[in-house]
């Protein structure tokens, strides 16, 4: 089952085509890698699916959704974290929980069970009454990815999740990952460490506005003749005409 | 790596920084000294939170530690703060530029701050410069991360600094402008520029010729980047099956393995003792493991990271 349906989608700025035609799927409990340089359509991309941009043409479905007629409801089935974006500093891990339980429309009791479990999970009980602001960053991220699963979504996107994390939460926060997708949500996730390319089940390079490449990473390093996928990446963005803009 | 003198480029002895936000109490610093020496890249490598921008801030004159000392280029960081001023170049994480200023009026007004011209020290900046000079009309607010990195690092170079203190210049930049922005640092060295950077991608480590690896503050490490490696003493292996995942957790219930980490298409195991690694192939042919391979491998800075990072 495709979560992620995208045909011939495209965004333009006047004459510059930020996004330019791309087309891929994404299945159920699948680890999606959305890779591409600074400038080439990431985020337009990304905003397009989360319901925050409208395309200029093209189709796409997210979570059975389609982007033109039901970006609401593509925000409510969609979970959403990035490094600038998740936790409110200000409020204590608690206030957080029951902040998005009821942004996404859970009720008292579910995120009474939510809070529970989720403190449980993270090992977070004894600081539950803490500010957000006095965690290390790396617990944070850890946090925000739990309260983008606050809801159960069929999907979350997470945009550069681990930058600036250190490389022992790095990895535990891919762990995370794993587990989500064992669980049947769907991960599309970005980043600029070329080792976490290799943790995704199918990953999209992009220049330029276009899908390049897309493929698992052992089909791609095949496809390429790279040994790693920091050589695939290099090789595509090499070819980027339009440089950063 | 230049002939040691006398003078150093940078000293920082016994530097103690602590925040103070209510009743929270964060030590940013703690009890940091190291040194640099003139024409040196120099690599403080941490993740964020570790004190890097604390550290810089306190080299570049912008605040004041608790205790301790600190140098630069033989001046005191409080007594001697405006000569400092005049003599460094600082390239802050958050970029610096007057987004409703011009490329070309951004430049030229980094270079009247500092009582020079464009054109006076324009084969300093000339490699990185022209990269952006097509935009020049640009504003600056117009332009994309990885051009405004590069203007960040023309202004901060006009007026010639003898040290350049670069916070974080490739944070969120993707792979590729991150090695074209280190071949810019490798000429500028050639220059005779003593260079201080930090940054939390530990694969940056290896193209400095010496690192400092900063973690929650303190000083986990201080030696080029083939030392700490060499002070690695634990066996490592690299292994990879047909299921990565499923290879992870097999592994980390197995009591011989002391440790797992996913790198990249591998995972990096130690071992308690080294010649377990027989039984371990078996053992793991055994669980339903198929194409298995395991082989011995040097560790990365990111291993001795991970390994320097664990409680003593």
């Amino acid at each position: 089952m495709n979560v992620i349906e995208v045909n011939k989608l495209s965004k333009h700025f006047g004459p510059f085509k930020a996004v330019d035609e791309i087309s891929f799927t994404v299945s159920r409990g699948e680890i999606f890698g959305f890779l591409g340089a600074n400038g080439a359509g990431k985020t337009t991309a990304m905003r397009m699916l989360c319901g925050l941009s409208l395309p200029t043409q093209g189709e796409a479905s997210v979570a059975g959704f389609d982007l033109y007629k039901n970006a609401e409801d593509i925000k409510r089935n969609i979970g959403y974290m990035s490094q600038k974006f998740s936790l409110y500093d200000d409020l204590t891990i608690r206030e957080n929980i029951r902040f998005y339980g009821g942004f996404y429309g859970l009720d008292d009791e579910q995120i009474k069970t939510k809070t529970r479990s989720m403190l449980h999970q993270l090992k977070l009980e004894k600081d539950a009454h803490k500010m957000v602001k006095s965690l290390p960053l790396g617990w944070k991220q850890k946090l925000a990815f739990s309260v983008a699963l606050l809801h159960e979504p069929q999907i979350v996107f997470l945009d550069e999740p681990t930058g600036g994390v250190d490389p022992i939460t790095r990895r535990e926060f891919w762990s995370m990952i794993y587990a989500a997708s064992d669980n049947g949500t769907t991960v599309f996730v970005t980043t600029h460490y070329m080792d976490e390319a290799e943790y995704c089940h199918r990953v999209s390079i992009m220049v330029d506005g276009k899908i390049d490449a897309m493929g698992s990473p052992t089909d791609l390093k095949e496809k390429f003749s790279a040994r790693h996928m920091g050589d695939v990446f290099l090789k595509l963005a090499r070819k980027a005409k339009r440089g950063d803009e | 790596m230049p002939a040691s003198t006398q003078m150093k480029s940078v000293i920082v002895k016994n530097v103690k920084k602590t925040f103070r936000a209510g009743k929270l109490k964060v030590t940013a610093l703690e009890n940091i000294s190291f040194e640099v020496t003139p024409g040196e890249l120099f690599g403080v490598i941490g993740p964020d939170g570790a004190g890097k921008t604390t550290l810089f801030r306190i080299l570049t004159t912008l605040m004041l530690a608790d205790e301790g000392v600190a140098e630069v280029d033989g001046l005191d960081v409080v007594k001697d703060f405006k000569t400092i001023r005049k003599q460094v170049g600082y390239m802050p994480g958050r970029f610096s530029l007057y987004q409703d200023l011009t490329v070309e009026e951004n430049l030229s007004f980094f270079a009247t701050l500092f009582n020079t011209s464009i054109s006076e020290n324009y084969d300093l900046v000339k490699d990185i410069y022209v990269q952006i000079e097509p935009f020049k009309h640009r504003k600056a607010g117009a332009l994309s991360g990885g051009m405004k990195q590069k203007l960040a690092l023309s202004c901060a170079l006009i007026h010639r600094p003898s040290v350049l203190f670069l916070d974080e210049p490739t944070t969120g930049v993707d792979a590729l402008s991150r090695q074209e922005f280190w071949e810019l640092l490798r000429n500028l060295q050639k220059q005779d520029i003593t260079i201080v950077v930090s940054t939390p991608y530990m694969d940056e480590a290896g193209l400095c010729n010496r690192v400092a690896l900063l973690q929650e503050g303190k000083i986990l490490d201080i030696d080029s980047p083939l030392g700490i490696i060499g002070k690695f003493k634990k066996p490592l292996w690299a292994i990879q099956s047909k299921t990565m995942y499923r290879l992870m957790m097999d592994l980390k219930k197995m009591v011989d393995v002391e440790s797992c980490f996913p790198f990249g298409q591998e995972h990096h195991i130690m071992l308690r003792r080294e010649d377990m690694v027989h039984s371990l192939e078996r053992d793991l042919v055994a669980l339903g493991h198929t194409q298995l391979k395991i082989k011995r491998i040097e560790a990365t800075i990111e291993d001795a990271f991970m390994e320097l990072m664990k409680p003593h």
